[in-house]
């Protein structure tokens, strides 16, 4: 079964990323397929490359890059989400004048046309927010 | 066709559950995550609204989330069932649709 | 309708302005609309709040979307639901909502009323009716 999972929650403020990184591992654990994972409201600052948690803390942004390569999981963080919040990849930087960039390895920034098509091309979609 | 719901807010914090299970309907399943696991125990003030629904509806709790918060699995509600994140999923592909109630 | 259309429901459960979602959510809306699937709006618990009339956000220095949903039906987005129990317990009536109408394609565009009352229970059937539920 596809499953199509939208995180809403920014990371450490809310469980919510951490649910979701859960209920995807073990998904694909029981050979279930997770083609994408969508980020909106807060939940775009997971993809930051720039967050520095404590070294006794979890990496969520690291669990999730890393989960993303194994898996070839589509991590796809919303366009107008992201610029609201300041979460830019080096082109959008540079479209609008910025002088920084921060989307980390294995996030793309895409829009919200992603999330329908998520919710088109799965079995499942699953909402992990507050 | 039935679904699973789930809930992550604490029922002492806001309606969410109340809504949800008011919204369950005959063979769907909810499952509280998060902090929608105090809801589990028994002898709380929404034990009553819970077991209500608790025949028609099958009632879960996320373990682990449990566990974190110190809730001891031995007092929770008779007739809600606790599964780990691989019953979750299992909840997620056994049901037709899954709606959050944020 | 082909088979490749889903049943698309935006479940609306929060009030406007406090937080963003109810305003991130109708940029959802406005954007799933160019995939022609069968897309229904529910709002419920302090979901309706974000429909009522009168929304003025001058002094919060916040821009008021509440008119956005009166062009809901230019984008065929006809289908509102809104719980009559939520109203009731919120002391609102219909009375209080904005008027949403579009205009029906198959029907000589007559304009007709987006914004159906329906109770807790046809709320319920209505999300057992969805392919795919989005929450906010």
């Amino acid at each position: 079964m596809k499953f199509g999972v939208v995180v809403s929650e920014g990371p450490y403020t809310h469980q919510a990323s951490d649910t979701a990184y859960h209920f995807v591992v073990s998904a694909l654990e029981a050979g279930h397929e997770v083609p994408r994972v969508f980020f909106y409201h807060d939940g775009v600052n997971v993809g930051t490359r720039l967050s520095v948690p404590p070294q006794d803390e979890r990496n969520i942004q690291e669990q999730w890059t890393a989960l993303a390569k194994e898996h070839e999981i589509d991590l796809v963080i919303c366009i107008a989400a992201a610029q609201r919040r300041g979460m830019l990849d080096e082109n959008e930087a540079s479209r609008q004048g910025k002088d920084a960039n921060n989307i980390a390895d294995g996030f793309r920034i895409s829009g919200l046309g992603q999330l329908i098509e998520m919710g088109i091309q799965t079995d499942r979609l699953m909402t992990f927010g507050d | 066709m039935s679904t699973l719901h789930t809930v992550n807010k604490s029922p002492f914090t806001n309606q969410s559950l109340l809504s949800c299970i008011a919204h369950a309907k005959a063979g769907d399943a909810v499952l509280m995550i998060e902090d929608g696991v105090y809801g589990a125990p028994a002898g709380t003030a929404v034990a009553d609204a819970l077991a209500a629904r608790a025949g028609e509806v099958s009632i879960y709790v996320l373990g682990p989330d449990l566990a974190a918060r110190g809730l001891d699995a031995g007092r929770i509600l008779d007739g809600v069932n606790a599964v780990d994140y691989a019953g979750f999923v299992d909840l997620a592909a056994k049901h037709d649709r899954a709606v959050a109630w944020l | 309708m082909s088979e490749d259309v889903k049943k698309f429901l935006y479940l609306n459960r929060k009030a406007p302005y406090g937080t963003i979602y109810a305003l991130e959510a109708l940029e959802v809306v406005l954007i799933g609309a160019a995939f022609d699937q069968d897309v229904s709006l529910a709002f419920l618990d302090d979901g309706v709040f974000q429909l009522t009339k009168g929304q003025d956000t001058k002094e919060i220095g916040v821009k008021n979307f509440s008119p956005t949903f009166r062009a809901l039906g230019d984008y065929e987005v006809t289908k509102l639901y809104v719980e009559k129990e939520s109203l009731d317990e919120r002391g609102l009536s219909a009375d209080d909502l904005q008027e949403i109408m579009y205009e029906d394609e198959d029907d000589d565009w007559a304009e007709k009323p987006s914004i159906h009352i329906v109770s807790r229970a046809e709320m319920a059937d209505l999300i057992a009716d969805q392919d795919v539920v989005l929450s906010f």
